[in-house]
């Protein structure tokens, strides 16, 4: 079990550890790195012990550090660069509006497979994939996915421009990624990224006219998770509902009756049991609060089909606070789990959700939590 | 030679100390300082070579115009600083 986790927030990234001194084992905020920088997102990377952290500076732009072993000594490592624009009046998204070939976030990082050391992948705004293949000192563009036709179709969702937030790489074959894309639906490469597929068919876009709502290719799955020992499981937490799939994204089942609410960003899914999942609610996408000023969490155990929302040691009166898409994860043992909030609570359990404590509730706005 | 100035923020990050370089236009001279300290660029320029966005350099006190190209030429006396626009700052 994981007895360390990351939090990445708007004015810094914290570590905070459990402590196994006291008779109850606590957990405490054990450092602080990049205090008053934004932290957009961070990977533990289980393969070797070290930490990528993504910063997003602001008036200097996107940078990414890397901790050999996650202790706080940290060095500046490459940030992916878009490739020179084409000569020309620009590219226009899908709604007209000018689209630079310029980094504005890294929304997801992700460690390639065991059999691939130093391999890691990372999405971003706009609508970009790189790959590295030596711990982010070097880059390149997934060109492929960057130059397919129906890129240009993808828009804006949660960010100004579609962005890449969500990579499973698949544990059976490295070369299998599945992306997720805000908006632009669900991506699948079979070949380490030369050829892709939309594969979001069975997703359906509320925000759309009736024309354009089963199109795979506009859908916003806030974020996809993959079951590990049963990778044709994902998850999703989609912008007006939860889906899931048992065939490696060939067909995504909506689940309807989800209590509290169907509208979330963050969703994590048992690295063993493909049928649990933990969602954290809101009220719906017009108004994002918890219902009822309640923070809790819905857990299903059997594919969907019930869900218990969890709230012993959630704030159950008068609480705002919003889970992003990175702000929720579990441990490699699917026992512990931790979520933090936009008004800087963080929760940890250990016992699946059954019950919570809080750790803080004066961090920054949380934008990334991950164990490692 | 020109002298380029960048502000102490910058600091924090990257080595950016005062240097006097060869160049006849805001690109030459920035190019120069870049060729001295490479992670300099990307805190400066963004993906297509421009000025970042909230990014303005002046030349003697005027602010450059030309912010794709950085074409605005500069003397062998002129001062150039590097700032950070307050229309980047956020909460």
């Amino acid at each position: 079990m994981s007895d360390r986790l990351f939090v990445a927030t708007r004015k810094g990234l914290f570590a905070v550890e459990r402590s196994k001194r006291a008779k109850k084992p606590t957990w405490k905020i054990a450092g602080v790195s990049f205090l008053g920088d934004p932290v957009s997102i961070v990977l533990p990377d289980r393969r070797d012990g070290s930490v990528l952290a993504a910063l997003d500076l602001g008036h200097f732009g996107v940078k990414i550090h890397r901790s050999r072993d996650g202790t706080g000594n940290w060095s500046e490592v490459a940030a992916p660069q878009y490739p020179p624009e084409p000569p020309g009046d620009g590219e226009r998204d899908s709604f007209g509006r000018k689209l630079e070939w310029k980094l504005r976030k890294v929304w997801a990082l992700a460690a390639g497979s065991a059999d691939e050391p130093g391999v890691i992948w990372c999405g971003t705004i706009p609508g970009g994939l790189f790959r590295s293949p030596d711990s982010g000192a070097s880059w390149a563009m997934v060109r492929p996915l960057w130059d397919h036709p129906d890129r240009k179709l993808w828009f804006g969702g949660g960010a100004d421009w579609a962005g890449i937030h969500s990579i499973c790489v698949d544990p059976r074959d490295s070369r299998h990624v599945t992306v997720g894309v805000s908006c632009g639906g669900v991506w699948v490469t079979p070949d380490g990224g030369a050829n892709w597929k939309c594969q979001a068919d069975g997703m359906w876009a509320s925000y759309m006219p009736p024309e354009k709502k089963d199109d795979p290719r506009i859908q916003d799955p806030h974020q996809v998770v993959q079951c590990r020992a049963k990778p044709d499981c994902l998850w999703a937490q989609h912008h007006n509902g939860i889906f899931r799939t048992t065939d490696g994204a060939a067909w995504w089942r909506e689940l309807k009756e989800v209590p509290p609410s169907v509208f979330g960003f963050a969703v994590a899914v048992h690295p063993e049991e493909p049928d649990t999942a933990w969602f954290v609610p809101a009220t719906k996408d017009d108004k994002r609060v918890p219902v009822d000023g309640k923070v809790v969490v819905a857990r299903t155990r059997d594919g969907g089909k019930s869900f218990d929302v969890l709230r012993k040691g959630l704030p159950q009166a008068h609480a705002y606070d919003i889970t992003y898409r990175h702000g929720l994860d579990v441990d490699e043992t699917g026992t512990r789990l931790a979520f933090g909030s936009t008004t800087g609570s963080l929760w940890i359990s250990e016992d699946q959700g059954d019950s919570w404590t809080e750790l803080s509730s004066n961090l920054p706005p949380v934008y990334c939590v991950r164990f490692g | 030679m020109p002298r380029v100035v960048f502000t102490p923020v910058l600091q924090r990050h990257v080595e950016a100390t005062p240097a006097t370089v060869p160049g006849a236009t805001v690109r030459e001279a920035l190019e120069a300082t870049f060729a001295a300290v490479p992670r300099l660029r990307g805190y400066v320029l963004d993906d297509q070579g421009a000025l970042r966005h909230h990014v303005v350099v002046f030349v003697d006190g005027e602010a450059v115009r030309d912010r794709e190209r950085l074409s605005d030429p500069v003397t062998p006396a002129a001062e150039i600083t590097v700032l950070q626009a307050l229309s980047g700052g956020s909460t």
